[in-house]
């Protein structure tokens, strides 16, 4: 065993993702609790061009795993190779970015090495010596403090945001990079990727929006979104919604904000009954100003509202409207 | 075709969750419990793909003598008959203890499709079906937004982030965990209800399935669950309906200058 914490990148068509960053900024912090150091994997085909995109980080090297079955992602091929260099390598920790690729891999790829993955992290924290890693539990309602039980390697991913991009430490010189080729053999790859493709109907772009009205589930009745875009209508906005009213049909897809939506940064963005899941919030965070209008004093999407209400949508939502049209009157 | 939903019981949306004196979990005694959502959209394709293709549905839960209300649903809908793994060895498990009970109770049903929710609304682990695809040896996919069967393989439409899409095709047998959305889930009929009352639920426990409880050791560990420290600097209003309104416009107007 070793003190290595080896960072797995995620990259799209040869370019490092976003979360990649943030799981490097958490491999480096943990790295330095500690004492040890921080090796960054890549799996693909021809990696020449991320590996070298990944180098400039402070690391003890770039470790670019090649094969020809890696050259689109599956969950069969990645698991192996990752397997295989995790076997080689007994890293104390493997640290991931909580993406859908990752969610998509890497339990298979625990239960294939026997180990613990504590999914979805938040943070940690060093207590006598170990580390307590931090997590949502019952959505978001409650943090739990979660520990390893088993031996290392470790593996562990963090939510988006939990760790800032802008953290990464750069290196002095470039980060050494080693390519070796992953014992992957085609037939061992079940699955056929197709292309990536979005739906063509998107008829608005909430991005440019500077006001919007989102609605969530304690809208309660899709004949009660009216009351949200009369909202709208008065603040001179437009209007979004959590999952579950785009999944009833109560609104259109394309009206859908979070992880699988749109991400948005209004000036103003009004959040009428909604939980305020992670899922929604890394959608609407980004927003200047956040007014969440909530029943529940413990719902989530309280912790980045700038102002509050606690109470039932159905009695300030109305008096609401009136007071701006007034204000706006006069 | 011969497909296996997974459901899980969980506490109901709207209860209020208390925990427990040890602050070790919440308290679970005076709370109602409710299939986990994703779940649901899983029995739904299982049910609508059994009725485009032929076969049968099974529904696999694992949980304490409550999770037959899970199972009596799911029955009603149209499911054909149940495994309620219950057992004391299984309280508490993790993802990968749960997945090995399941994929050792299924291994003998040989299923064509296990379908499985994304995530769990308790545990949040987003791991059980994946595990258990590994412990099965089956291809799997996640995040499911559409099924389609074809003879020996499937194509499914897994959802990527921010809108994204893709195709994927695998041969059967193979594990799907789905997305909430997925479909319209049903409501049981009273026909489907009266018919539940006789279709099979089987128990297993741990003996039954050949493992011992040191074959479910945990690999992770909830030491302590708490309510989230406050970081926000949230302002709150109170007072009547127009009066929280005035102060949101004034806000709104001279703080926010949105108005
Ligand atoms: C992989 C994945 C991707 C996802 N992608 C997204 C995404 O892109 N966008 C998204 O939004 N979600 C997404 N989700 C779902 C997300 O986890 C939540 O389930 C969802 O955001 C909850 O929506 P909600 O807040 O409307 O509903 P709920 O969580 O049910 O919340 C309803 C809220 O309304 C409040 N309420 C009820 N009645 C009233 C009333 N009368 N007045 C005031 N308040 C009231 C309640 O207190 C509660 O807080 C995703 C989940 C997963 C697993
Ligand atoms: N105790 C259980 N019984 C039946 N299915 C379960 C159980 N725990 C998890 N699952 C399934 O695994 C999915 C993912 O759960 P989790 O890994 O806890 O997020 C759930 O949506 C269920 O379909």
């Amino acid at each position: 065993m070793n003190n290595e914490i080896l960072v797995f990148a995620e990259q799209q068509g040869g370019k490092i993702t976003r979360p990649t960053w943030e799981a490097i900024a958490a491999g480096q912090k943990i790295a330095e609790e500690i004492g040890g150091s921080v090796t960054v994997a890549l799996l693909g085909n021809n990696l020449s061009t991320p590996a070298s995109e990944l180098a400039v980080v402070e690391a003890e090297g770039v470790l670019a795993v090649e094969s020809p079955s890696l050259a689109e992602y599956t969950p069969d091929g990645y698991a192996l190779a990752l397997a295989e260099a995790i076997r080689s390598r007994q890293p104390h920790y493997a640290v991931f970015s909580h993406t859908y690729q990752v969610r998509d891999f890497a339990p298979k790829l625990a239960a294939a090495l026997g180990v613990g993955f504590i999914s979805d992290c938040l943070s940690y924290r060093k207590q006598d010596g170990r580390l307590v890693f931090v997590r949502q539990v019952f959505q978001g309602k409650f943090n739990a403090d979660v520990e390893f039980t088993g031996e290392p390697p470790h593996l562990v991913s963090f939510q988006a945001g939990s760790f800032r991009e802008d953290a990464v430490k750069r290196g002095v010189a470039a980060a050494p990079v080693t390519t070796v080729t992953a014992a992957v053999a085609a037939e061992q790859v079940r699955a056929r990727p197709g292309e990536r493709f979005r739906e063509a109907k998107q008829a608005v772009d909430l991005t440019q929006a500077e006001i919007i009205v989102a609605v969530g589930r304690g809208i309660k009745a899709p004949e009660n979104v009216d009351l949200a875009r009369k909202l709208a209508e008065a603040l001179g906005g437009e209007i979004g919604a959590s999952r579950p009213i785009c999944d009833g049909g109560w609104l259109p897809m394309d009206r859908q904000i979070g992880s699988s939506g749109q991400t948005v940064a209004p000036k103003l963005y009004v959040a009428l009954g909604i939980s305020g899941a992670i899922q929604h919030q890394v959608g609407m965070k980004g927003s200047r100003n956040v007014l969440a209008v909530n029943k529940d004093r413990e719902a989530p999407i309280f912790e980045v509202a700038t102002y509050g209400v606690v109470g039932d949508l159905f009695e300030i939502v109305p008096p609401l409207i009136e007071e701006i049209q007034k204000a706006k009157a006069g | 075709m011969k497909i296996v939903a997974c459901l899980k019981q969980v506490p109901a949306r709207d209860s209020l969750l208390r925990l427990n004196p040890a602050g070790t979990w919440i308290q679970e005694s005076d709370i109602s419990f409710e299939v986990n959502e994703p779940d649901i959209f899983a029995l739904e394709e299982a049910l609508r793909l059994k009725e485009a293709q032929g076969g049968e549905v099974v529904v696999c839960s694992l949980g304490p003598a409550r999770a037959q209300q899970a199972i009596k649903e799911a029955l009603a809908k149209g499911a054909d008959r149940a495994l309620h793994l219950d057992d004391p060895a299984f309280a508490g498990l993790d993802a990968f203890g749960t997945a090995r009970v399941m994929a050792r109770a299924l291994e003998a049903e040989k299923p064509d499709l296990v379908v499985t929710g994304l995530q769990s609304e308790d545990f949040g682990f987003a791991q059980t079906g994946v595990i258990m695809a590994e412990l099965m040896g089956l291809p799997h996919s996640t995040i499911i937004m559409q099924i389609e069967v074809q003879g020996g393989s499937i194509k499914v439409k897994r959802e990527l982030e921010a809108g994204w899409f893709q195709w994927i095709e695998m041969p059967l047998p193979a594990l799907l965990t789905i997305q909430s959305g997925i479909n319209k889930p049903r409501y049981a009929t009273l026909k489907g209800i009266m018919s539940a009352k006789t279709k099979p639920i089987r128990k297993v426990g741990l003996a039954d399935l050949g493992l011992t409880a040191g074959d479910l050791a945990p690999q992770q560990k909830i030491t302590r669950v708490y309510v989230p420290e406050k970081r926000s600097k949230t302002e709150f209003f109170e007072g009547s309906g127009k009066e929280i309104a005035a102060k949101l416009v004034d806000k709104l107007k001279n703080e926010a200058r949105v108005l």
